[in-house]
């Protein structure tokens, strides 16, 4: 994997079938979630539910939102933020595709590690 | 200066424009600056083919024999001679210098400018896969890729066009055409998904399939194959082995930036232009694919035309600004209409209208936001296309035509239409309500009258809405008309993305051999464009019951405990409960669970209510290798996590029990062997007790067999859980044998008739135990049949799907993509 720049390489798009996510830790920081949509979309959020913290990368992907796997709630993985009635909203990641890569923005991915 | 440049007769005063690229944008740019100022610029422009300009998106009808080349043509030579231009083609630009404000060909031709437009349009994406240059694989872009297809369809033969998008589907519909049998390979799950929905993108592949191509989705190219130093053939990332004897790439374009790029320009995905198409450097401006304007690219020419009346606007010191397009899509091939426009992803506040006609093989979805249009997805009937678009780029508020906006324009303007009914009152009494059974509004609204109150009554009295149902709203809201509000509701429809119920959908199914998710969405005129999370795991079950060994899995329908093989806990980790046949177990099996414990840190094993062990907090990155250990020591799945067979829960009975009468492990084993692995509407559970003192719960099981002297007593719909449910006792067999095969049939039975999530006790209680016991009992081969039934679909789901995820099937559901170790980072 690519470590510099402005923007991490986290390989080929690929790599996450569609309607599903895949997961990427970050030592010492939050594990992220890369969401590939049935629409073909890709999104990025901290893999953690705002309710209780389900993991949302083992939820069913449907439009662009997430069902967590724990309790049911809706997340928007555009915005993170939670559906319906429920309040919340889990950190999202900017990402970009390019080339048929995936690229997160570093600063964003390093957000929560301690130096 | 270079002498080879001739000016026609342009004096030195004007202006030098040069354009780069000869394609739709750099002439259509050139066109829009003469007709606002013909004298100003003398112009030369630099196309890299070796002709004059002509419409691109006709190639593919003239790869599909429908036109010539000249009849594509935009510009003769007449027209560049005629205005003064200059035509220099065949000749690529090799480079811009701003300093000096010159460009290079690569014949060594320099011509100076005083502006430069920049319009190279996109490269072809070529995938990086072993075989990607081999003599036979070509790219569909301009005319040359056309004559090489054409070369290779004489011949006749294999081609493989990896691409299912707009263009794909286009060279593989002219190739077909053409004679060559086609196949297209897909990496989505989706055709043209960035256009279609999976609804309208399964129409389409029906037709296509209809046609004669072979349409694999999902399917991931690995490497093109190669024979005598040509292209032969394509091979997939799962193993399959395509022959070809041509090979079109079509997967996508790159904005053509290389140029600008050595010059120095601004440049992200494509070079960067305000609103006036200028880039970094003022002097030089762009059009066309080969741009980025406030973050977009383009592929399409609509955007195209906008950009170059800004460009022209402001050559010519009449500046207007461009603010961005919005894009529509049409699929030319021929007797396949289609369209979509704007943005269908759905999501965040959208909704969705959606109208299906099965009977025409129509479906339409139009998607609001604040009540505005922002996409539109239309197959088979694409006549109110355009409409929606006007509709989509003008922003307007369509909440006063909202209910009747899904049957288009005619029908949406037809009326007053502040009252959403109105439009449907003011049709006239002989306009014809339901197409497929000729039913008029005079008729609908007589049979209301003459006392059918609900949408049933009015299906089964006078036919309306009886067939395809995609006249179930117009029905509905003359009911509303007619009745105020004293319409009475029938049975539950399944979700709200239907108005059939659970028993209409089970159905149709068998009735009309609906063997896949959006086919019964298109067929029973779903009301959503693919579903939700309550209504397809439904019809993932349905369809898997009625087609065993036919109907494939979408794992995506299922819940997560059901993907992974595993039940998720509060913490992300899972639960592992392998079988413990009839709750027997052996030193071996115990070793094996002891060391995966050990191996794996797992924090608790217990013995559940269930009578076997579970291991809990295993990461789902360890789940394959838990597996692979048990696997070893010869466990499986216990589908702890399923809808589908738990446990056969076992007393000791008559080997060891002083009160046994039959050998209820022994046959509690047997059970489990024949039962486990089966998908069912719910979790289902059975027990045998030795004894009626009943050890084993037997009463309160799906199904409990209580040996007694004489044999085997069998029981059904028992329930523990919130609400408890005794059994009622179905009948009493004298063998095992009997008592097996009336299990087997009960299951089917269940399985045929129950909803999706409806326990055995709660489905009894529905059809009462006289119905289940007259199913079994009254026709003597009745239980024959189902448990045949009930034993052919086990062919196909006995195996265990640990053992498949052990040695390797879908890791990417288990593996990390890969791990960030920031602090390395800081130090490299
Ligand atoms: C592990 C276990 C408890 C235990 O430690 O003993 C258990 C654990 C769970 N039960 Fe149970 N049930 C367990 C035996 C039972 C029993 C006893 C039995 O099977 O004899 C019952 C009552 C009998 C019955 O089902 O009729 C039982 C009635 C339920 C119910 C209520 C069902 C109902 O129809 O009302 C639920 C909720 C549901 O299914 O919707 C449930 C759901 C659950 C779930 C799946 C809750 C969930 O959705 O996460 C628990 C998951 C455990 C896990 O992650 O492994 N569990 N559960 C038992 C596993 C048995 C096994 O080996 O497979
Ligand atoms: C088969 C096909 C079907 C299509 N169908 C549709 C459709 O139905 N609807 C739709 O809206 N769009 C369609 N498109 C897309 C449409 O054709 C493009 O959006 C449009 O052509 C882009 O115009 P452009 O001028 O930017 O690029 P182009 O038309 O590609 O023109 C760029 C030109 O620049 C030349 N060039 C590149 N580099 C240099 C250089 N260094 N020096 C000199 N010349 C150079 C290229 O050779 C090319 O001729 C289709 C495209 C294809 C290939
Ligand atoms: S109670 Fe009955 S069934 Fe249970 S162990 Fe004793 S004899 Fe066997
Ligand atoms: S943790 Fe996600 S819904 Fe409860």
């Amino acid at each position: 994997m690519m470590l510099t720049g402005k923007w991490l390489d986290i390989g080929p798009t690929t790599q996450i079938e569609p309607g599903t996510a895949r997961t990427l830790p970050v030592a010492g920081g939050e594990e992220i979630a890369v969401f590939h949509t049935m629409r073909g979309e890709f999104y990025a959020l901290v893999n953690k539910c705002p309710h209780k913290a389900g993991p949302l990368s083992q939820g069913i992907v449907h439009g662009d939102t997430v069902s967590c796997p724990l309790h049911n709630w809706r997340i928007s993985l555009r915005t993170g933020e939670a559906q319906g009635d429920d309040k919340g909203c889990t950190p999202t990641i900017p990402l970009k595709v390019d080339g048929g890569r995936l690229f997160l923005l570093r600063d964003a991915v390093m957000a929560g590690v301690v130096a | 200066m270079n002498a080879a440049t001739g000016f026609h007769g342009a004096t030195q005063m004007k202006e030098r424009l040069v354009v780069i690229g000869n394609g739709m944008a750099g002439c259509r740019a050139v066109e829009e600056v003469l007709a606002r100022d013909p004298d100003r610029f003398a112009v030369t422009i630099f196309g890299a083919e070796p002709r004059v300009n002509y419409n691109r998106i006709m190639l593919s009808p003239v790869l599909a024999g429908e036109k010539t080349f000249d009849e594509i043509v935009i510009n003769g030579p007449d027209w560049y001679a005629g205005n003064g231009v200059t035509l220099v083609s065949g000749d690529p630009v090799v480079a811009i210098d701003t300093l000096t404000r010159t460009v290079t060909a690569r014949s060594g031709h320099v011509e100076p400018y005083d502006k430069l437009l920049i319009a190279t349009g996109s490269d072809p994406f070529i995938i990086p896969v072993p075989g990607n240059s081999l003599p036979g694989v070509v790219t569909f872009r301009d005319l040359d890729d056309v004559d090489k297809m054409l070369s290779a369809a004489e011949q006749g033969g294999d081609a493989v066009v990896i691409g299912g998008g707009l263009l794909g589907l286009e060279a593989a519909h002219g190739l077909s055409l053409r004679g060559m049998k086609v196949t297209v390979v897909h990496l989505m799950p989706t055709l043209m998904e960035r256009q279609l929905d999976e609804a309208a993108g399964w129409l389409l592949r029906q037709e296509l399939e209809r046609r004669g191509q072979t349409i694999l989705t999902g399917a991931n190219t690995k490497a093109i194959l190669e024979a005598d130093g040509r292209v032969a053939g394509v091979e997939l990332e799962d193993g399959t082995r395509l022959h070809a004897d041509i090979v079109v790439m079509a997967v996508g374009i790159r904005p053509a930036t290389a140029l600008a790029k050595a010059a120095g320009l601004a440049v992200e995905r494509g070079i960067l232009v305000d609103d006036h198409m200028v880039t970094s450097d003022p002097n030089v401006l762009a059009v066309g694919e080969c741009v980025q304007h406030r973050g977009a690219c383009y592929g399409l020419v609509a955007p195209l035309w906008d950009m170059c009346r800004s460009l022209a606007g402001y050559l010519t010191d009449a500046p207007q600004g461009y603010e961005g397009s919005a894009t529509s899509t049409k699929l030319k091939v021929s007797g396949i209409d289609l369209f979509s426009a704007g943005d269908f992803s759905g999501g965040d506040g959208a909704q969705d209208i959606v109208m299906r006609d099965a009977a025409r093989g129509v479906y339409k979805r139009v998607v609001l936001r604040d009540n505005k249009v922002v996409g539109a997805v239309l197959y088979g009937d694409t006549a109110d296309g355009n409409w929606y678009f006007d509709l989509l780029k003008k922003g307007e508020d369509v909440s006063p035509i909202r209910e009747a906006l899904i049957f288009g324009q005619a029908f949406a303007s037809g009326g007053a239409l502040s009252d959403p009914n109105a439009a449907v009152a003011a049709l006239p009494d002989d306009a014809e309500i339901c197409g497929c059974n000729g039913v008029s509004k005079g008729q609908v609204v007589g049979c209301i009258n003459a006392g059918a109150h609900s949408l049933d009554a009015v299906r089964s009295q006078c036919k309306a809405s009886a067939s395809c149902g995609s006249c179930t709203g117009l029905v509905e809201k003359l009911l509303a008309i007619t009745l105020g509000g004293e319409v009475e509701s029938g049975p539950k429809p399944m979700c709200k993305c239907t108005s059939f119920t659970h028993d209409d959908v089970r159905r149709n199914v068998v009735d009309k051999g609906l063997k896949a998710i959006p086919q019964v969405m298109q067929e029973l005129h779903w009301t959503t464009p693919d579903g939700c999370s309550s209504c397809r795991p439904a019809l993932n079950y349905y369809l898997l019951c009625a087609w065993p060994g036919e109907y494939v899995d979408d794992q995506q329908s299922r819940f997560v405990n059901e993907r992974l093989h595993a039940n998720i806990q509060k913490d992300g980790t899972y639960s592992v409960v392998p079988r413990m046949w009839g709750g027997l177990t052996n030193p071996r099996e115990l070793r094996a669970i002891a060391d995966v414990v050990e191996k794996y840190n797992a924090p608790m094993v217990k013995v559940t209510g269930g009578q076997r062990l579970d291991i809990f907090g295993i990461r789902k990155e360890d789940l394959p290798a838990v597996w692979a250990d048990l696997n070893a020591a010869g466990m499986v799945s216990g589908h702890a996590y399923g809808k589908s067979l738990r446990t056969v829960k076992t007393c000791v009975g008559s080997e060891w029990c002083r009160f046994g009468t039959q050998d209820s492990t022994g046959l509690g084993v047997k059970i489990e062997r024949m039962t486990w692995g089966s998908w069912m509407p719910h979790k289902f559970k059975i027990a045998v007790s030795g004894c009626p003192r009943n050890c084993a719960e037997a009463t309160i099981k799906d199904f409990g067999v209580v040996c007694v002297d004489s044999g085997y007593e069998l029981h059904i719909g028992g329930n523990g859980g919130i609400h408890v449910r005794a059994t009622d006792l179905l009948t009493k067999v004298a063998t095992e044998e009997e008592a097996m095969t009336m299990c087997a049939a009960f299951i089917q039975l269940y399985r045929e008739d129950a909803h999706y999530l409806e326990r055995t006790a709660p489905w009894v209680e529905r059809k009462g135990v006289d119905w289940v016991r007259a199913q079994l009992l009254d026709d003597p081969d009745a239980v024959g049949r189902l448990a045949r039934r009930f034993h052919y679909s086990q062919r196909f789901s006995q195996d265990d799907p640990w053992a498949a995820r052990a040695a390797g099937e879908r890791r990417d559901l288990h593996a990390h993509l890969a791990e960030v170790r920031p602090l390395q980072l800081e130090n490299a």
